[in-house]
């Protein structure tokens, strides 16, 4: 995904003059190409995000589409009310990219996983929140972000994910992109364990499940008729994150389902616990260790599945 | 005695009168909002009488110029004094001062941006000011565009970690096109700044970090005009304005108390407040 943003970003600075990147000391090896090609509207601000925050809006309500960049929750937590005053309440037309989202950095502990940053910038007014699924719709995402007015948050995974789409996506923010269709029940997925949901849903379909998955790359605002029809056209609904069950893409499903009057349709938030992983590793490791892997989403939707069958 | 004559135009005619124009003028609403910050006020209204009558590069029939110099009150608790300048120079109409703080009118207790002509940005929490200037001073370097940047910090906001962020940065990208002014009144949310948190050697720390540092008395206007006219004191280095400036200045029992951070004036109090503005 990574390389797909700054593909992307590159194209967009060449025929957009007002894009910026800022980048809070981190990057090495994939901000060289734009910092040699645009000088002027490249700025390392070094180890200090509430300052790159600031100025990232500052440039903005100076007429720049500024993109902020950092990883894991440097660019969120570090800065959050920065983001909340100077980005969000000024419109300013800031899009703050994390690489790393989930347990992307599972290996380097704690401090880099990235778990709670969904459900705190979707509680921002103004912000729009999106983690595209692959480097295709990371891509798409990117001009996506670039071309809305406002703040947005882009949460990205790291580098060299698999690609679950196999060419260019019809990729609009707030519109879910249905990668495999199915009746039974709904696999809703948001970032980068999109690849995960469609392994589910092949694994469910080859013992006759017949599993519709949708890719929720924009989370705030939600898809909210993707929603509505998986509740009524499946016979469950399952949502996939790797993040915190609480306020991320289940609590936003949960949400709409309940407002809407489907509390009746089956449904389980698939996520992170609310609890700091006890084990170090990588992001495969402690996937499984928190139930994120095909096999562990399968033993725990077993229950939902005999209903199905039923 | 032609000297004295001049002197006294000059100070009927610009910042002086303006200043105290502005202090009557926020006294008024302080009292009948009821509410606080009045000696965070009346210790910068001589530098933004200065500012706005005077340096400021702004044009009221088009708030949204895009080659204005901005100003940014990182101090937003002392907004009463920034909504008057700006109703003094026509932003909006001076009816909205009798809504400040009430419901449902046009001006919040903390500088807010949304609906008010001229306010640059919304500030109320410390520390934000400096790097939202810095941007904005950054674009017009590497745009070539000729608008300054001017943010006005409280001493208390010396304590923010993100203060010192942004004043790291700025004299480092050569950004002598901003200038801060320092409200340096020595008294703080909780105590005289010696008590909670000592600043001091401030020039020297600002000095350190690579700005042009000059200290003035934040009372003086024709010393306020002076340091403005100069900036930037040195190519290619920002300047911070160390304003010595007194809490409450103008009004003999707020000046210098602590208990003026908060305290709203009752119908006593006013009255003899009003009376000592009035003598002026």
């Amino acid at each position: 995904m990574r390389s797909a943003f700054f593909q992307a970003l590159l194209e967009l600075a060449e025929s957009d003059e007002r894009i910026y990147l800022l980048v809070g000391d981190l990057g090495f090896g994939v901000v060289e190409p734009f910092r040699q090609k645009f000088p002027k509207r490249f700025l390392n601000v070094g180890v200090a995000e509430q300052n790159l925050t600031g100025l990232a809006a500052g440039i903005a309500l100076t007429g720049g589409i500024v993109f902020t960049y950092s990883i894991a929750n440097f660019p969120v937590l570090r800065c959050l009310e920065h983001i909340r005053n100077d980005v969000c309440y000024h419109r300013a037309n800031v899009k703050i990219v994390s690489i790393g989202g989930g347990y992307s950095y599972g290996a380097l502990g704690m401090t880099h996983h990235s778990t709670e940053d969904i459900a705190i910038l979707r509680a921002l007014p103004e912000m729009t929140v999106v983690a595209p699924g692959d480097p295709y719709e990371a891509r798409e995402a990117t001009r996506a972000v670039a071309a809305h007015q406002g703040p947005c948050y882009l949460r990205l995974g790291r580098a060299g994910e698999p690609a679950v789409h196999s060419s260019r996506v019809d990729f609009q923010l707030g519109r879910a992109i249905q990668i495999r269709a199915g009746d039974d029940l709904t696999l809703i997925s948001t970032g980068a364990l999109l690849g995960t949901a469609v392994t589910v849903a092949d694994m469910l379909r080859s013992e006759g499940v017949s599993t519709r998955v949708l890719s929720m790359h924009t989370v705030k605002p939600l898809d909210v008729d993707a929603v509505l029809r998986a509740a009524r056209e499946t016979r469950a609904v399952i949502t996939l994150e790797e993040h915190s069950i609480i306020g991320g893409l289940g609590g936003a499903v949960a949400e709409c389902l309940a407002e809407e009057g489907h509390c009746k349709v089956p449904f389980r938030r698939i996520g992170i616990p609310s609890s700091f992983c006890a084990q170090f590793g990588s992001q495969d490791y402690l996937r499984s260790r928190c139930g994120l892997s095909p096999d562990r989403i399968i033993a725990f939707l077993e229950p939902m599945l005999q209903a199905v069958r039923s | 005695m032609t000297d004295g004559l001049q002197r006294d135009s000059r100070v009927l005619s610009s910042p002086a009168a303006l200043a105290l124009r502005i202090r009557r003028r926020v006294l008024r609403m302080v009292f009948s909002a009821k509410s606080a910050h009045i000696g965070s006020v009346f210790s910068i209204v001589d530098l933004l009488a200065v500012l706005y009558s005077k340096i400021l590069r702004i044009d009221p029939s088009r708030p949204d110029w895009p080659e204005r110099d901005r100003f940014i009150l990182s101090k937003g608790h002392a907004c009463a004094g920034l909504y008057v300048a700006l109703a003094e120079k026509g932003f909006f109409p001076g009816s909205w001062l009798e809504e400040f703080y009430s419901d449902g009118g046009h001006l919040a207790g903390h500088a807010t941006h949304v609906g008010v002509p001229g306010v640059e940005v919304s500030t109320g929490s410390l520390g934000h000011g400096l790097a939202l200037a810095a941007g904005m001073a950054l674009v017009a370097k590497r745009e070539n565009r000729g608008f300054r940047a001017f943010v006005m910090l409280s001493d208390g906001e010396c304590d923010e970690g993100s203060t010192w962020e942004a004043a790291l940065f700025a004299p480092f990208h050569q950004l002598d096109n901003l200038t801060v002014i320092v409200d340096y009144n020595k008294i703080q949310s909780l105590g005289t700044v010696k008590e909670v948190l000592d600043l001091e050697p401030l020039a020297a720390k600002w000095r350190a970090f690579g700005w042009s540092v000059l200290e003035i008395d934040g009372h003086n206007c024709v010393e306020i005009e002076d340091a403005l006219r100069a900036v930037p004191l040195q190519q290619g280095r920002p300047t911070c304005i160390i304003a010595h400036t007194i809490k409450g200045k103008g009004v003999s029992f707020i000046e210098n108390k602590l208990l003026w951070h908060y305290r709203t004036p009752d119908p006593e109090e006013f009255r003899l407040a009003l009376a000592e503005l009035e003598e002026e």
